[in-house]
């Protein structure tokens, strides 16, 4: 099953899609363009990993990482599908990550990796944006390049753990203005979803929605003010978003 | 006689009381009672920030090193990190220390509570957008380096002791000059005031908020003088702010916490 929050009519409804459509809970089967998309899941402890793929490690020239580049994130720069996200005036680079988020079912705690999959309730995907001209070495990727507002586009859909038969072997694409410009494949993950359920759950309690954006492979470019970036999962989902700039907030620099 | 916002075990709303910081005391249900006899829950609900080098005295010790790999730079913008929801405990909880783990080291710091959504805030009008103050044990596995998040080290289950309330804003004339203190087992061994914080209050909402929202209930911790002192199990820590209060936290090995550890 697939299913999404979305705002209709006045209200925020969980869904699940139908033939192409979207059914509310409450019955209604509404057209994909009559809602606005939100998170899939309401962000609460969500983790993003760097570095997680060989090539793009190697694209950065960084050395694969030995242990888990790992940051935080906060519910301010989440925003569903079909949402803006805003590129700063003074900004130079900014790039898509498209990434395979995983959501956590149950609490977790010391859980080892032949049980991990048992704690996830399903995937969905992200595009952890990046606004390069901001990265400073403390803490890095500190929160003024990965944690701005509207900057982590996420979902359509949150897919059903049990629809998806194997998420180490997942196609990813990213579109921009309908151009293929990234493309990779969730096996070729460093640390693998099974490993990160595990280094995380020994060192802290997981909780049921907190969510793990797994990396990014190679393929990086910079993305323009009034560009269509769609970054795709095959069986997971089809993320459209689009770049605008300060004016749309009244942003003067 | 200022007002407090709080939260107690077992309830799930937060409520008001008046409390008398001087004095330690708070007044709930028409009684009087000193603040160590209450049994408090973390007073906020929000995302928690932490604020990395915002002492003087912090970015000092680095020295050169600022110019060095991995650096490269002084810090330019102000550095964050989350200490995400399962690091909150409220005032007298057990912070758990991990089996592999000896020393803990113990972060003073003043959390600014949010009281409505910030975005883009000048520095003049920040203080509109504080509802008030608490006090925060930014506890971490002591670690040099900080070229990458630190992630394990930082965001441990109870590693974020909150409390014993939120004070409101009006009781602190200013905020840039408050005096903390650490006591471990009763013996001080941190002093500092947040005079010595690069980023203000006022400076630091407005400098933050530039890059992202702070919603009301957020909790930005100002920063973690240096030199913090080292604490292991069966340590009694008590971080002291004036005028806001004392935050009171044991450190007791996770394996002897059950079901959220209220051991004291």
């Amino acid at each position: 099953m697939k299913r999404a929050r979305v705002s209709f009519a006045g209200a925020i409804h969980e869904a699940i899609e139908k033939n192409d459509m979207i059914q509310l809970t409450d019955g209604r089967i509404v057209k994909e363009d009559e809602v606005v998309w939100l998170p899939p899941v309401q962000p609460r402890t969500v983790f993003a990993l760097g570095l997680n793929y060989a090539d793009h490690a190697s694209e950065l020239e960084f050395k694969a990482p030995t242990e888990p580049l790992l940051f935080l994130k906060g519910p301010n720069t989440f925003v569903g599908h079909r949402a803006e996200s805003r590129r700063p005036v003074d900004a130079t680079y900014m790039h898509y990550e498209c990434e395979l988020g995983v959501v956590i079912g149950k609490t977790a705690r010391n859980v080892k990796r032949q049980d991990a999959y048992d704690y996830i309730a399903g995937y969905t995907v992200a595009n952890d944006y990046a606004i390069r001209d901001y990265l400073e070495n403390y803490y890095r990727p500190n929160l003024r390049v990965k944690n701005r507002d509207t900057c982590t586009p996420i979902g359509p859909w949150l897919v059903d753990a049990h629809d998806i038969a194997d998420p180490m072997n997942l196609p990813l694409r990213t579109f921009v203005n309908g151009k293929r410009i990234q493309q990779g494949s969730t096996k070729d993950m460093i640390f693998d979803i099974p490993f990160l359920i595990e280094y995380l759950s020994e060192f802290m309690t997981l909780q049921k929605n907190d969510i793990i954006l797994t990396g990014t492979p190679k393929g990086l470019a910079d993305v323009k003010i009034g560009d269509e970036v769609i970054t795709e999962i095959e069986g997971v989902g089809r993320l459209v978003n689009t770049i605008v700039g300060d004016d749309v907030f009244q942003r003067r620099s | 006689m200022f007002k407090a916002q709080y939260k107690l075990q077992g309830r799930l709303i937060t409520e008001e009381a008046t409390v008398d910081v001087h004095n330690s005391t708070v007044q709930i249900n028409n009684s009087t009672l000193h603040l160590e006899l209450v049994k408090w829950d973390a007073p906020v609900s929000g995302t928690v920030y932490g604020t990395l080098l915002n002492y003087k005295e912090t970015l000092a010790a680095l020295g050169d090193s600022v110019n060095e790999s991995p650096y490269k730079a002084p810090p330019k913008a102000p550095i964050l990190y989350i200490k995400p929801a399962n690091t909150v405990i409220g005032y007298g909880t057990a912070i758990p220390l991990p089996a592999s783990i000896e020393l803990l080291e113990i972060g003073a710091t003043l959390g600014i509570v949010i009281g409505q959504t910030a975005t883009n805030v000048k520095k003049e009008d920040a203080l509109d957008y504080v509802v008030g103050y608490t006090i925060a044990n930014d506890v971490t596995v002591p670690h040099e380096s900080l070229f990458r998040p630190a992630v394990k080290h930082r965001a441990r289950d109870g590693f974020c002791p909150i409390g014993p309330w939120v004070l409101e804003k009006v009781a602190i004339t200013n905020p840039d000059n408050l005096s903390l203190r650490v006591y471990i087992n009763g013996e001080l061994v941190q002093e500092n005031t947040t005079s010595n914080l690069i980023r203000g209050v006022s400076e630091l909402i407005s400098d933050v908020t530039e890059f992202m929202t702070l919603y009301a209930g957020d909790v930005l911790l100002v920063g973690v003088p240096e030199n913090p002192p080292l604490a292991r199990a069966g340590d009694k820590i008590r971080i002291e702010i004036d005028h806001v209060g004392f935050l009171e936290n044991v450190i007791v090995p996770e394996h002897e916490i059950l079901s959220g550890g209220d051991v004291q």
